[in-house]
């Protein structure tokens, strides 16, 4: 299965949308394959090239420009720009870096060559439409945008420009998050507290509910009733300790070992959060049908509690 | 029952300089205004009467601070985590309890009137300081200042003091400080790993960029 665009929410609350005056796109550097390098990339035998987005400023002042820019807000600022789909404070850009441009932080331009795709967690094929329409139900615990909605269409727009000159259906270098081996031991919750004491309470506060500013996440809450939900990607701890050890600390990437990055996804991931939106009633049979994976602790007990029982965490 | 509060102000009086007083009895204003007698000069003959710096002399506003990064900055002079030729002396000659004391007073100072509008007219948003502040440079691993400092610099609890309106002079200083390692007191190596990155053009655009950037309403920190 492939993990593209996973999903859901860690640091870094935003990135402020000052108001941002594009240059014309002839004097902006372009995507930087040519021809013949992407027909290399769609042969087998060769690893496809590195991709490098076009610059921001390279989105061009006319009413496309306009929509790709509108994505761009939406993504850096879910809350401010597409509030009546999201249910907690989280950004797109708190999983996906610098506005979804950085490698190795599950990029838009290499998850948009990726769809349709079918996807297990909903058993058909799901254009990329349908695909951000599941961010925001479970990431940003919020509910899914129609796919013709202004914020859909933005969002898809600002996705579709970033990956121009991208191959279609390669899975690029650089794309999703890079996973991370197995750690010597288990993924352990003490070992994780401490990783998260020492690393991640700096911005996420030792109750891990983010920091806030002027009712605006600065840093993002990890677990809690305004984190993601028990339906989101980032709940699951290969996903969580791949993202962490990528991005995490914030600008400090690739410190953290394999072990410290699974003992603190695990730590998370071991909090309680808002319901799976797909709750059938009972926590057992919830896990049997969409959590039944030792990557996901939902319908488990951890230090006595068992995580999802309603009522907890909301 | 006057005269009673009478005989006990007497009493208070004469006790005064018997007992040692608990922190709170610190008249850290009178601090602020005159030094501790003991070697600790005046806080306003640099950070001004009103707690807003001078940004001439590219000293910084300490009002409306957060006070446990306060706290902690003066414990870092004192000790000598954090170097500075002015500071240093000064901290070190102030008690622990008067550092706590002038820590809590100054973050509980009204944002000064005179930072509301900046003296600087604020640089173009598709400038270099504007883009290293609020998108960064993720070729060169730096993220935009105010994904930790707060939307505009206005600052994020303990760790991440405010940038906007600070002298354009302190902010170059503090990022040079940490690039050379003469500062080197940030948590997790943050600022001396981020420096590291950045070229003296780019120093300089970004702290001009928040030098300018407006505070909240004054009255409000």
């Amino acid at each position: 299965m492939k993990h593209v665009l996973p999903i859901a929410g860690m640091l870094l609350g935003l990135a402020v949308l000052a108001a941002c005056t594009p240059q014309p796109t002839a004097t902006a550097p372009a995507a930087t394959m040519a021809p013949s390098k992407i027909a290399t990339a769609s042969t087998a035998t060769t690893a496809p090239p590195r991709f490098t987005p076009p610059a921001e400023t390279a989105i061009p002042a006319d009413p496309l420009g306009e929509v790709i820019r509108a994505g761009r807000a939406i993504f850096t600022d879910t809350p401010g720009h597409a509030g009546a789909y999201v249910g907690n404070g989280l950004s797109c850009s708190n999983c996906h870096l610098d506005a979804g441009r950085r490698a190795d932080s599950a990029p838009l331009w290499g998850a948009w060559g990726m769809y349709p795709q079918y996807r297990k967690k909903n058993g058909h094929v799901n254009s990329f439409g349908e695909r951000l329409q599941g961010c925001f139900e479970y990431s940003m615990n919020g509910k899914a945008p129609p796919l013709d909605s202004p914020e859909i269409v933005a969002l898809e727009t600002y996705a579709w420009w970033m990956a121009q000159g991208a191959p279609v259906g390669v899975k690029l270098p650089g794309a999703g998050y890079p996973k991370v081996g197995k750690p010597p031991q288990p993924p352990d919750y003490a070992r994780g507290a401490a990783v998260y004491a020492r690393n991640c309470a700096l911005c996420h506060g030792a109750n891990g509910q983010g920091q806030q500013v002027a009712g605006r996440d600065v840093f993002p809450p990890l677990w809690g009733p305004q984190s993601f939900n028990w339906g989101a990607g980032m709940h699951q701890l290969d996903n969580a300790a791949a993202f962490i050890q990528a991005n995490m600390p914030f600008s400090r990437g690739g410190t953290l070992d394999a072990q410290d990055a699974w003992d603190v996804a695990m730590f998370m991931d071991a909090h309680e959060r808002p319901q799976d939106p797909r709750y059938t009633g009972n926590v057992e049979e919830t896990r049997k049908r969409f959590h039944d994976t030792p990557m996901s602790l939902y319908g488990t007990e951890i230090n006595g509690h068992m995580l999802g029982e309603p009522g907890r965490g909301r | 029952m006057r005269a009673l509060s009478r005989r006990l102000l007497a009493l208070a009086v004469v006790a005064m300089p018997a007992v040692p007083w608990p922190a709170q009895a610190i008249d850290a204003a009178a601090i602020a205004r005159q030094g501790n007698g003991k070697g600790a000069a005046p806080c306003i003959a640099c950070h001004g009467v009103d707690g807003a710096g001078q940004a001439q002399a590219g000293n910084p506003r300490l009002a409306g601070l957060d006070a446990a990064y306060l706290q902690k900055q003066l414990d870092d002079f004192a000790s000598g985590a954090r170097a500075s030729a002015v500071m240093r002396p000064t901290a070190g000659a102030l008690s622990a309890d008067e550092r706590h004391a002038l820590a809590v007073y100054y973050s509980r100072l009204p944002l000064p009137r005179s930072l509301a509008r900046p003296a600087a007219p604020v640089p173009p948003a598709d400038g270099l300081g504007a883009r290293l502040a609020t998108r960064g440079d993720w070729d060169r691993d730096v993220p935009g200042c105010v994904q930790c400092h707060g939307p505009g610099g206005v600052g994020v609890g303990a760790h991440f003091p405010p940038l906007a309106g600070q002298p354009a002079a302190y902010i170059a200083a503090q990022l040079r400080a940490w690039q050379q390692g003469t500062r080197h007191n940030d948590p997790l190596q943050l600022m001396q790993h981020l420096s590291a990155a950045l070229n003296a053009q780019d120093i300089q655009a970004v702290s001009v960029w928040f030098a300018a950037q407006p505070l909240p309403a004054a009255g409000t920190p």
